[in-house]
């Protein structure tokens, strides 16, 4: 028993490692911040590109959607991270994870959007144009508002998604929180940095997790 | 006022309405009747352009609703004002905000100016005391009535309603007929579409009979109700008693 405890729960060690993972945990957060807020804003327009009645926007949209989605982030990752240099662009494993991962993750973005702005009701934008408010007004004031409140729980749950998918970055060396504790494993011999980096996710979403519960059965009672 | 010339409007194959022609005179309440199916409500919708017209003309003090695009099609319908029959609120914003919303965004009015106006118009249609409500706390007559309030806080020239209370339970009918009785004689130029055939008898200057897509009968209430011309509009009366037709 001691020795699970030396070998996965050592406290020692895991100070020993805490500098090295917090650093690993600032880089996870960066990426987090800036994948997901490049795949809202992404999603959101290949939401509406999708929706247009104008042919040459909805067919690119909807393509990319289906093709982004059906490609996993991993092939993804590595083929921007390795495959890219071959035709001479050479990215830092940070510029690699943003990309692959926005690819990724607005079309998964851009899906929920969709399903949102589809269930605000058609009177609702009759009503918002009825009164003069043009396309774009309509949108932002009358129909995102519902939209977004209608799909919350997806919203969170693709965020949560997008946390967890941050730690594939560790497969091209980028030192976030799964890597930065791989290399601490390595160097101690001993499994609690990992345990430690388990945690810390833990901690992030955990909290995540329960709310989209309640929000979901929240909308089951009403 | 408003002015409907050769209106058609086709759904693919299907023709809704055939060569509408009609004048509403400033002031006038027009009524439209006529079996569901009939083109009623696509006519009115055709007025502010939620539906598009084939071809035809409708103006607005001489100018032409069908002719505007984008901007210019925005400010037209800012003077007509609709109501609907599913209401239509905003269900995330309080009743005061449904109010305010266009008059601040599309009509650019300052917030206090905006929030003055839709308090005023609230109190006309009896809600001043629910501002601050939610529309999921009032009743289909209540948020009927905000929705009325909604339009007018515009200064529209023309108010359209398109069964206004057909959503409405029995009891609720009469609150918002009451609205629509007290904006026409206050002097609103309105074309209503609905089954309410006590309020046409009572309230409307002239009432339209449509039938297939087409105006098959103008006139009076007193012409339409009490000596219909037109074999169509005599079947059309009959099958509505006992209801008081």
């Amino acid at each position: 028993m001691s020795n699970f405890i030396d070998l996965f729960f050592n406290l020692d060690i895991m100070g020993q490692a805490w500098p090295l993972l917090f650093k690993g945990l600032i880089i996870t957060l960066k990426l987090c911040a800036v994948v997901i807020g490049l795949g809202v804003v992404g999603g959101l327009l290949l939401a509406l590109g999708a929706l247009s009645p104008r042919r040459w926007l909805k067919w690119p949209a909807v393509g990319f959607i289906d093709l982004f989605r059906a490609l996993p982030p991993l092939v993804l990752l590595i083929f921007v991270y390795s495959g890219l240099p071959f035709a001479g662009l050479d990215l830092s494993p940070f510029m690699a994870v943003v990309i692959a991962f926005f690819l990724n993750n607005s079309a998964y973005f851009a899906e929920v959007f969709r399903a949102g702005i589809q269930s605000v009701p058609k009177g609702q934008t009759e009503a918002a144009r009825a009164t003069g408010l043009g396309a774009a007004q309509t949108l932002i004031q009358v129909v995102l508002p519902q939209a977004v409140r209608n799909v919350l729980p997806d919203l969170l749950s693709n965020t949560v998604e997008v946390v967890k998918l941050t730690s594939l970055a560790s497969v091209v060396s980028l030192s976030e929180l799964l890597y930065s504790a791989n290399m601490a494993r390595s160097v101690t011999y001993n499994s609690s940095p990992l345990v430690l980096a388990a945690l810390i996710y833990l901690a992030i979403l955990w909290p995540l997790v329960r709310l989209i519960s309640r929000y979901q059965r929240g909308i089951a009672v009403h | 006022m408003i002015e409907i010339n050769k209106l058609e409007k086709c759904f693919g194959d299907t023709q809704v309405l055939t060569s509408i022609d009609l004048r509403v005179n400033r002031g006038e309440l027009v009524f439209v009747i006529g079996p569901s199916g009939s083109g009623k409500s696509t006519m009115l919708r055709c007025c502010n352009r939620l539906e598009e017209p084939t071809s035809g003309s409708i103006l607005l003090d001489g100018e032409h609703v069908t002719d505007c695009r984008g901007r210019a099609l925005d400010r037209m319908r800012l003077k007509i004002g609709m109501v609907f029959q599913g209401f239509h609120l905003y269900p995330h914003k309080s009743v005061l905000a449904n109010v305010m919303l266009a008059q601040v965004k599309a009509l650019k009015r300052s917030r206090s100016e905006a929030e003055a106006r839709a308090m005023e118009m609230l109190d006309h249609v009896g809600l001043a005391h629910k501002a601050s409500a939610m529309p999921s706390e009032l009743s289909g007559g209540q948020q009927q009535r905000v929705a009325i309030a909604r339009a007018l806080a515009l200064d529209p020239k023309v108010m359209l309603f398109d069964e206004p209370t057909s959503a409405l339970d029995p009891e609720l009918v009469g609150s918002v007929l009451k609205v629509m009785k007290q904006l026409r004689d206050e002097g609103m130029t309105m074309v209503v579409v609905s089954h309410e055939m006590n309020f046409a008898r009572e309230a409307a200057d002239r009432v339209v009979f449509m039938d297939g897509g087409v105006v098959v009968e103008v006139g009076t209430p007193e012409e339409i109700f009490g000596n219909p011309k037109s074999e169509r509009l005599r079947a059309f009366l009959s099958r509505l008693q006992p209801s008081g037709a």
